[in-house]
Formats: C-alpha cells, sequence, structure tokens
C-alpha cells in the first residue's frame, strides 16, 4: 500500500488549489436543463455552464487526454491527476465540468469507435456543453430486455429511415442530438441485428412527449419515429454491431451514476443540517439515534471512496484483480446515496417532507427530490435486481437462470 | 378469542374503500394534488361525513356512533388504501378524543355535538408537545396564547384548532380569531394538507383537565399513530397488490417479470413485512379500547415499526414496475408519498421509538 501519488504531483495539486481559489464561489448565469446539475450560489465569477466548460478544459482540469483537434486538452491521460482535480474541486465546492448521457456516454464511444468525421463534428460542441445527447436505447417492451428493441431502421436511397418509439429518454426535450439503438437487420439474432445510429432531433416525424416523474419534474420522454430521415453516414460502428458499440458506453454510465465524490459531499452537507437543525432545542448532531445512523452511513460513504481508491489503483497497477470490486459500483453506489438521502429526510422529520416552494424548506428541497430521484437510478441504468445477477453470473460464475418457456 | 376485524368493520372498511374507488379515481386525485380542485375535494369529504366519519368514535349522548378505535382504524385503513384527499385523522379521531379525555363536560357537550353534527371542523397540532422544531412553540398566558406551531393537520376548512404548550397542555383556537394566521406548507403528500399557524394574543379555551395530567395529550397522541399506521398499512398493501399485479402482466426476457426469483422475492418480502403490521396495529388499538397496560408502548410502536415497513415497501414496489413505477403515469408515487408522509408525523421512528424506551422505564 502507497498512497502518496508521488512528489511529480505535488505542484499540479498546488495549481489545482490555486486554481481553485481564484474561482471559489463561481456562479451560473443560466439555470440547468438537467437534474443534479451542481447549482453554486455563493457570489464570485459568474459564468455560464458553457464558459466554464471551456475554462476548465482550457486549464486541462475537463476532457484532459481527448486530442486539441476535437476541442480536449490534448494532455496525456493521467487519472491521478484526474483524481487530483475531482478532490480538491469537491474539498473547494467549486462545480464540476458538466455531466449527461453526451459526455459521460457519447464522447468515449467516438473517441474509441466514431470515424474521424464524427469525431470532428460532435465531440468539440458537446464537450462545451453546447449540443445536449440523449440515449434512446430503453422501448415500451424492452427496459432490462433491452436487446429486444424494435424501432425499426431501413437503409433506403442511402438514407436510413427510422420507425418506432423509445421511452424514458432522458432530457430528450432539450437536447440536439440523440445516440439511438436501432434494429436494422431484422433477419439477424436479437443481440446482431442492432445499430447504433446519431439521429439530429430536429430531423422531420420526431415527435417528443415528455413524461413526468415521481419527483413532478419531466425528467424524461416519450419519443416518437415516423419516417424519421437521416444520411448512412450516422452510424457509429458497422451495421449490426450496435449491441457492442452500446455496451462499450453502458460501463461508462454505470461508473457515473454513482460518484463517490459527489456522496461525500452530501455526506458532509447532512453533517452541516445535524449542526443546525434542532429538536426541543437540542442539536441533531447530540442526538445519540442520529448521530449513530449518521455515522453508520459515514462508514459506508468512506468505503465507498475508498473503493474508488482502489479501482482507481487497478488502472494504473494492471495484475490488480477488481473484477467484481468494479461491478458492484452501481449496485452499491445508487442504494447508498438513496440511503443518504433518506437519512437526511429522516433527521428533519416533518421539516423533511417539505417540498417545492414550501416556508421552512430546507436544502431547496433536495433531500426529497434526490431521495426518489436515486430511486430512479436504482431502476434506470440496469435495476439493481439486474446488477445482482451480472455479480452473481459473471462474476461469482453462479449458473444462470433456466429459461422458463411459456410464462 | 378471535383476533381481527369484526364483520361490521370490514363492512364498514368496504364502503369506504368502494366509495373512493367510485369518487376519488387516480385521475381526481391528480386534479386536487394539482391544487385546483377544491370542489371534488369537498365532494369527496361529505360522502365520507355521509357514511359517519365524523362522528365514529363521539358518544352516542353526543349524537356520535360510539364506536371504538379498532374501528376507526379499520377506516383509516381503508383510507390509507384509497389515499382519500381528506381530513381524518386530527379533525375526527385525535380532536374528539382530545375533548372526551381533556374537557369538561360543559365543553364535551358543546364541542362534540357539534363535531358529530358537523357544525365545526378541527384541525390539530401538536407538533410542539411531540418533537419542536425550528424555533416553534406556544406560550400561554391568563387565557390567551402567543407563538406558532408547526405542521398542523387537516387544516382545511378548519373551524376550530386544537395545539398545545411543550408541557401538554391543549387548549382550542377558533380560526376566526383575529390574533390568528395560518400559513400553508407544500410537502411531498399532496393528498392532504399541512400548516403553520401563528397565534398573536389568540383567544384560547384551554381543556381543563389537561393543565394538570398528560393523560389526554397521550390518549390524542397515541390515537392519532394507531391511525397512521393503519393509513400506512392500507397503502403499503396497494403498492404490493399493484406490484404483483404487474409482475403478472409485464414481460421480458420472453416471460413474465414475476417468474423471476429477485421479483417473486420482492414480492414475498414485502408481504411478509407487511402481514404482521395489521396485527401490530389492531392489536394496539385493541389496546388503546381496553386501556391495557401496555397500550401506550403498543402505540408508539405500531406507528414506528409500520413506519420503517411502509419505507420498505414503497422502495420495492417501485422497483418492481421498473421505469413505469418512477413515473405518473401509474401514479404509484402518490401511496410512496403518503406513506412517506405519515412516517415523519406525530413523531418520526426513532422518536417515538425513544418514548417507547421511556414508557417502559428504560
Ligand atoms: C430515472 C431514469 C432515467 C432513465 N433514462 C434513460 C435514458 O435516458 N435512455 C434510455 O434509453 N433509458 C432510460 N431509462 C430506462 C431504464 O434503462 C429502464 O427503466 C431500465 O432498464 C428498466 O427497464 P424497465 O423500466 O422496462 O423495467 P423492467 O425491465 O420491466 O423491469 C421491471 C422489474 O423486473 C425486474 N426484472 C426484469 N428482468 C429481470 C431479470 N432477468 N431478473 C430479475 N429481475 C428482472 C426488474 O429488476 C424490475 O424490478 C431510464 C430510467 C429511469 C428510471
Amino acid at each position: 500500500m502507497d498512497l502518496d501519488y508521488g512528489t511529480k504531483y505535488e505542484k499540479y495539486t498546488k495549481d489545482v488549489q490555486s486554481f481553485c481559489k481564484k474561482y471559489k464561489g463561481v456562479q451560473f448565469s443560466d439555470t440547468p436543463k438537467v437534474p443534479l446539475a451542481s447549482n453554486n450560489k455563493s457570489g464570485g465569477h459568474t459564468v455560464t455552464r458553457s464558459e466554464w466548460q471551456k475554462i476548465l478544459i482550457e486549464n486541462g482540469y475537463f476532457a484532459r487526454s481527448v486530442p486539441k483537434e476535437y476541442g480536449g486538452y490534448g494532455g496525456d491521460s493521467d487519472i491521478i491527476k484526474s483524481r487530483i482535480i475531482a478532490t480538491e474541486f469537491s474539498n473547494a465546492r467549486i462545480p464540476g465540468p458538466m455531466a449527461g448521457q453526451g459526455i459521460d456516454m457519447l464522447v468515449p464511444t467516438l473517441l474509441e469507435l466514431g470515424t474521424e468525421e464524427q469525431k470532428s463534428m460532435y465531440i468539440k460542441p458537446t464537450l462545451h456543453g453546447e449540443m445536449i445527447w440523449c440515449q434512446g436505447y430503453s422501448e415500451p417492451n424492452a427496459g432490462s430486455d433491452l436487446a429486444s428493441l424494435q424501432t425499426k431502421g431501413e437503409l433506403i436511397d442511402g438514407n436510413w429511415v427510422i420507425n418506432g418509439q423509445k421511452i424514458w429518454t432522458s432530457t430528450a426535450q432539450y437536447s440536439q442530438m440523440m445516440f439511438c439503438l436501432v434494429r436494422t437487420e431484422p433477419e439477424a439474432s436479437k443481440h446482431a441485428g442492432i445499430s447504433y445510429l446519431l439521429i439530429p432531433m430536429d430531423t422531420p416525424g420526431i415527435e417528443i412527449r415528455p413524461l413526468v416523474d415521481m419527483t413532478l419534474h419531466a425528467g424524461f420522454n416519450e419519443v416518437f419515429f415516423t419516417d424519421v430521415t437521416i444520411p448512412e453516414a450516422n452510424i457509429v460502428g458497422k451495421r449490426g454491431e450496435g449491441w457492442a458499440v452500446a455496451n462499450a458506453t453502458l460501463g461508462h454510465e454505470r461508473g457515473s451514476l454513482a460518484n463517490p465524490n459527489a456522496t461525500m459531499n452530501r455526506l458532509n452537507q447532512l453533517i452541516n443540517r445535524m449542526k443546525k437543525e434542532t429538536i426541543d432545542g437540542k442539536k441533531l448532531i447530540e442526538i445519540p439515534v442520529y448521530r449513530d445512523r449518521l455515522l453508520k452511513i459515514q462508514g459506508k460513504v468512506i468505503a465507498f471512496q475508498s473503493h474508488s481508491l482502489r479501482v482507481l489503483s487497478s488502472k494504473l497497477n494492471p495484475g490488480q484483480d477488481v473484477k467484481i470490486a468494479k461491478m458492484i459500483q452501481k449496485l452499491v453506489g445508487t442504494e447508498l446515496r438513496h440511503e443518504l438521502e433518506g437519512l437526511g429526510i429522516d433527521i428533519m422529520g416533518e421539516l423533511g417532507t417539505l417540498y417545492e416552494d414550501s416556508p421552512y424548506l430546507r436544502d431547496g428541497g433536495s433531500w426529497q427530490f434526490t431521495y426518489m430521484y436515486f430511486l430512479g437510478l436504482i431502476i434506470g441504468g440496469g435495476t439493481s435486481q439486474i446488477q445482482k445477477n451480472i455479480i452473481s453470473e459473471r462474476g461469482l460464475g453462479l449458473p444462470r437462470e433456466p429459461k422458463v418457456q411459456g410464462v | 378469542m378471535y383476533f381481527g376485524l369484526s364483520e361490521e368493520q370490514v363492512f364498514f372498511q368496504d364502503n369506504v374503500k368502494k366509495f373512493l374507488e367510485d369518487q376519488a379515481s387516480l385521475d381526481v386525485i391528480r386534479k386536487i394534488a394539482s391544487g385546483d380542485s377544491d370542489e371534488l375535494q369537498k365532494e369527496i369529504h361529505q360522502g365520507l361525513i355521509n357514511l359517519g366519519l365524523n362522528a365514529l368514535l363521539i358518544p352516542e349522548e353526543y349524537g356520535g356512533l360510539g364506536l371504538d378505535l379498532l374501528f376507526a382504524a379499520a377506516v383509516s385503513e381503508g383510507l390509507g388504501s384509497g389515499i382519500a384527499p381528506i381530513s381524518y385523522i386530527g379533525s375526527y379521531i385525535m380532536a374528539p378524543i382530545a375533548i372526551m379525555h381533556g374537557g369538561s363536560n360543559e365543553q364535551k357537550e358543546n364541542y362534540l355535538n357539534k363535531i358529530s353534527s358537523n357544525k365545526i371542523k378541527f384541525g390539530v397540532g401538536l407538533s410542539e408537545y411531540i418533537a419542536a422544531r425550528d424555533d416553534s412553540g406556544l406560550e400561554v398566558s391568563k387565557n390567551k396564547v402567543n407563538g406558532k406551531a408547526l405542521f398542523v393537520i387537516d387544516g382545511e376548512n378548519a373551524t376550530h384548532f386544537i395545539l398545545s404548550t411543550k408541557s401538554g397542555g391543549m387548549f382550542i383556537v377558533e380560526s376566526n380569531d383575529p390574533g390568528i394566521e395560518l400559513i400553508k406548507l407544500t410537502s411531498i403528500d399532496k393528498t392532504r394538507s399541512y400548516y403553520e399557524i401563528i397565534l398573536q394574543d389568540a383567544k384560547i379555551d384551554l381543556l381543563e383537565k389537561t393543565t394538570s395530567s398528560h393523560e389526554a395529550i397521550n390518549k390524542t397522541v397515541d390515537a392519532g399513530r394507531i391511525m397512521l399506521a393503519a393509513d400506512t398499512v392500507g397503502a403499503s398493501q396497494v403498492m404490493i397488490n399493484k406490484s404483483v399485479e404487474y409482475a403478472k402482466e409485464r414481460k421480458q426476457f420472453g416471460r413474465v417479470i414475476g417468474s423471476f426469483q429477485a421479483v417473486k422475492h420482492m414480492c414475498a418480502e414485502m408481504a411478509a413485512e407487511l402481514e404482521p403490521c395489521y396485527s401490530i396495529v389492531w392489536h394496539a388499538a385493541h389496546c388503546f379500547d381496553s386501556t391495557t397496560e401496555e397500550a401506550r408502548l403498543m402505540a408508539c410502536q405500531s406507528k414506528s415499526h409500520v413506519s420503517e415497513v411502509g419505507k420498505m415497501v414503497s422502495k420495492k414496489a417501485t422497483e418492481v414496475h421498473g421505469g413505469m413505477g418512477f413515473t405518473d403515469l401509474l401514479g404509484l408515487h402518490y401511496w410512496f408519498k403518503r406513506i412517506g408522509m405519515n412516517r415523519q408525523l406525530l413523531g418520526s421512528p426513532e422518536l417515538v421509538r425513544d418514548e417507547a424506551g421511556k414508557i417502559q422505564g428504560f
């Protein structure tokens, strides 16, 4: 065990710290479209979200290893530096870069599998926050069983013509583009008939119907396609290889759904709340039952953060076995965050039930919102039950469930 | 020996459920939740008054039905299952109990008759007695009260309020007193309303027997807690039923999801945890009625235990529904939020358990 990053990172850490000092309290002048986007409100610089992206890229704090010609910083891929950046930003409460399906999933996919033209066309505006993407995978009858999707794509006169329906498409209503899984080879087997297409959302024939979710926001949508026609070149990978292309990015999504730094920040916010809130004049942090619940969950949060260090270490030390350690991240991270948010509600009692614009609202009602939102993330991106299937079957080598006929 | 609801109790509960199925469909609940349907809400309220909801517990000599708390619990279960968008626990259970146990003969005569004939309606706020949050609290001097009460329940169209001091003295204020101000709070639970009340030299009618003894306020809180637990049981059962139905219909991987052991086990775990909740709630209500020694302990434990089970059920049931559970399409979240609200009202689980410990002299 050696947790020292080495002397060559000392200066780097100082640089990041002085950047954080300079931008302490930076504020956004535009409102977030994406739920849970960080919304820092404490005076200081004011920038648009897109300007902030550019500042971060210029300094190498975001898109570090993305080549310059595609709008990135063009540096070496150095996960220790990425780690230092994340930690220092989190300590200084500086908003990190934008997240979202374009940045977290599409960009890595294009870097790995996109054509030169696709890379130069899409990556830069996406990194700059000027091109928002949505993920068109799930369909009414293809959720956990994603590979059974039926939205059809036919190649007619050099164009893809798409018909069908997607559902649960997060942020479709704000997106310029969708990366989408479409059945293009109806004759082929379930997994071999799918292609990965890039669809401009303003193409005629696309209808978006927002769906209100339990938080009472329209976080996701139904998207209908009627003879939606896009150029043949808007395919990533080859025809029928979409399943493999998508799986390259599902890994990215699962990693990004439960960020241990964000969980730690939230824990700290909870600690601060408990130092302020009182029952009959007594501070919550001093009430043994609440204190124990807090400390118990702190143990889990610290374990999860340490765990992410171990997974990180495996990237530097290829011999390290983290097969199962990696598989559990989505399951553990989303369940933990949901539990943490629930504790935030519980310690506040009735105050914790307040929502929207109520008097006495605490932290903008974010404990309720996030409690529900993370229940959504426990379901989205592969449910907890599916994660457990993966861990037990692919991780632990247990036999698969026998196929059941005719139920 | 017979442990369970009587035929009349089941019959009445079924009537309540049926009424709500007819009159308070999900579409109606949605309209009420969005806040622009006072009329619909009043109609539902009136319909339930016609069934006798306001008079359940009030003795016959005051024009009521003279039924017991177990009966009221059966009704509360029914209301929870239909996420009834009306006042009940405060107005028609806690308020009459407070007056019956804390009021003078004259006060009983005055208020109980009017509740049973639906001439007056009470909102109830005892949070300051149970656990004062923020800087809430009420000071009584002579026959005036000052301060603020938080999370007053059933304040909608109330003509009177029963509030309390930290030390457990309960008193009545009228909602048309010039010294009273009502501020609506917005919670996740849009099926019922919650208020803050600010009082400035408002005139009070002190419930006479509550100055020297905690008996009346404890009875009132115990009854409220049993009712909340029953409401959660009703709401949880609906979430389980919906999950089971959905699991039988929804297909993935070429089979109904209910054929996956993971889904079956979620359903079975919910059922296994909820079944004893019926038992503890009925038993607690029975102890309340027969004023056995363990009545207070049973009230506390039914509230805190059922709250924990409700939390688990509301999460798992949502999970069984996959993405559908997270949307407004099936409206599952109204039950989720009702259960979430019940958990925190009249003391969240830790606080109520602490009280259960004290009751036993631990
Ligand atoms: C907040 C949120 C955001 C989302 N965003 C997007 C998005 O942007 N783009 C997109 O394409 N999709 C998105 N989704 C969809 C998401 O990927 C699906 O909801 C998820 O994969 C589950 O599919 P389903 O909803 O059809 O549930 P189902 O697959 O019908 O699952 C229902 C229940 O059955 C269980 N189940 C199913 N199969 C098995 C099995 N083999 N073994 C054991 N249990 C099983 C599930 O665990 C679940 O409990 C989002 C979902 C949510 C909740």
